[in-house]
């Protein structure tokens, strides 16, 4: 498609409005259904065929809803945070490239883009928190921060490694090259580094924690907290941050699959397009919640050990592995 | 170095132990009930309000308004009125109002009755949204069934 540039960017702007809504939406039934198959019932099953209307019955339930702003709370940061965690996931996924020519704007540093803003959602929950003037929210507050802090570091050594072996930062140019069968990707690349599996295993954890995904959703912890950093919010206050959460996972797993999976490549050396892009993605969300539902939730401390003795003296040892790697052979 | 390396391998083995198990589930069908939609029948001890029982012959409650339940019943929930009618031998009940509202379930009334003309019934949906709902008249009830 030959489109001038503004309209094609306008057309790729409604898109990625479109598709972070649908799955913010669609994910929390997908979460909800997974949740019921795992506990062996079934899940929504009223509103529409298979529980299908329920996202949108859930949506116009929390708009009826009205947005209160509690009297101490600082209001301006309070109905900032909101918008500040959803507005990064909508950016990061403006460089992510879902096939071919499919991509909103070609960066040639997209890794970086996507990192910078992903670590604003922690910023954005962590305002929401400090606004709200909870002892709860502020809890969380801390909490949230430390525990990113602890998980960017084995995340971001991990993106090292996998940059000293791609030698490029474009997204799209990452893809390209683990075109072909499955084992060019990644995630099999053993001549490059013999951990390779480690550090997409180290990959994921970190992204289950950045996302405060269960089993690290120290921020939220209904059973301690209340909610966390959104106590004090109602209506669709929440219901973004909800939204948020989704999208971050949609990111999340996007990203795992460009950086480790091929992202749009086929495992099978012919048809590459999007739909090999979002059946990887779909497998990726899949073990989100399969893994949510299959461990309870961390203690604080056991969540930084992980992270300060395990992942990171772990992802430092690849990224040397590699370096050595890439210098002898 | 050894045995930390064995921990967190093992550590690792647990986790996807555990993964594997929940897979297994996901795969499963269903156990719960669908409740409004489907619903498990009652065991046959169950303990709903009482109810009268119909004689299998003569297609009318067995019941003659002895009145020994109701002098039974420790929470005075149970009145019976009865009349003789030309030709019985027998009282039969005209009235049988049973105060669901005090009763405890107890069972002594069916204990008292000798000729088993009372019994649990297997009713358990008794939502309601006024007292009076709960004030019923078993005979009445019987009566409405059998139309």
């Amino acid at each position: 498609m030959n489109l001038p540039e503004p309209y094609r960017l306008l057309i790729f702007l409604a898109g990625t409005l479109a598709f972070v809504g649908f799955h913010a939406a669609y994910l929390v039934w997908v979460e909800r259904k997974g949740a019921g198959r795992f506990q062996r019932r079934p899940g929504p099953t009223e509103a529409g065929y298979a529980g299908l209307l329920q996202p949108i019955a859930d949506a116009l339930k929390l708009l009826s809803k009205q947005v209160i702003v509690p009297p101490t709370s600082d209001a301006v940061l309070f109905r900032a945070a909101p918008m500040m965690v959803m507005a990064p996931a909508l950016m990061c996924l403006a460089v992510i490239p879902f096939g071919e020519t499919l991509v909103a704007r070609k960066v040639n540093f997209g890794l970086v883009m996507v990192f910078a803003f992903g670590s604003i959602n922690v910023m954005a929950i962590m305002l929401s928190g400090w606004a709200s003037r909870n002892k709860y929210a502020i809890i969380s507050a801390a909490r949230i921060v430390s525990q990113n802090v602890a998980y960017e570091i084995p995340m971001l050594l991990v993106a090292i490694t996998l940059l000293m072996m791609m030698g490029t930062m474009d997204l799209q140019e990452i893809v390209r090259k683990q075109a072909g069968w499955f084992w060019n990707w990644n995630l099999f690349q053993l001549a490059a580094n013999p951990l390779m599996p480690v550090t997409f295993l180290i990959f994921y954890i970190c992204m289950l924690a950045e996302t405060n995904r269960a089993p690290f959703d120290m921020a939220e912890a209904e059973s301690e907290l209340v909610a966390g950093a959104f106590t004090e919010y109602a209506g669709m206050g929440f219901g973004v941050f909800f939204m948020a959460e989704y999208a971050n996972v949609v990111v999340g797993c996007s990203l795992a699959t460009i950086l480790f999976l091929g992202g749009w490549q086929s495992p099978i050396g012919w048809l590459p397009g999007p739909w090999w892009f979002l059946a990887k993605m779909y497998f990726l969300i899949f073990c989100v919640v399969w893994v949510r539902w299959t461990f309870p939730r961390t203690q604080f401390y056991g969540l930084l050990n992980l992270s300060w003795k395990i992942l990171i003296p772990v992802s430092l040892f690849t990224l040397v592995l590699t370096s050595v790697m890439l210098k002898l052979f | 170095m050894k045995v930390p390396l064995r921990d967190l391998g093992r550590g690792l083995w647990s986790l996807l132990s555990g993964m594997r198990v929940t897979l297994g589930q996901f795969f499963k069908p269903t156990v719960t009930v669908h409740y409004p939609h489907q619903a498990l029948k009652m065991p046959p001890r169950f303990r709903g309000h009482i109810e009268l029982v119909r004689d299998p012959e003569t297609g009318k409650a067995i019941c003659y308004a002895c009145k020994l339940c109701e002098r039974a019943c420790p929470s005075d929930c149970i009145t019976v009125e009865g009349v003789k009618l030309e030709g019985d031998k027998k009282k039969s009940v005209t009235e049988y109002r049973l105060d669901f509202t005090k009763c405890s379930l107890c069972g002594a009334c069916v204990e008292a009755c000798k000729s088993n003309a009372i019994r649990f019934s297997h009713e358990y949906n008794l939502a309601g949204r006024s007292k009076e709902q709960f004030i019923m008249d078993l005979f009445k009830r019987l009566e409405a069934e059998g139309k």
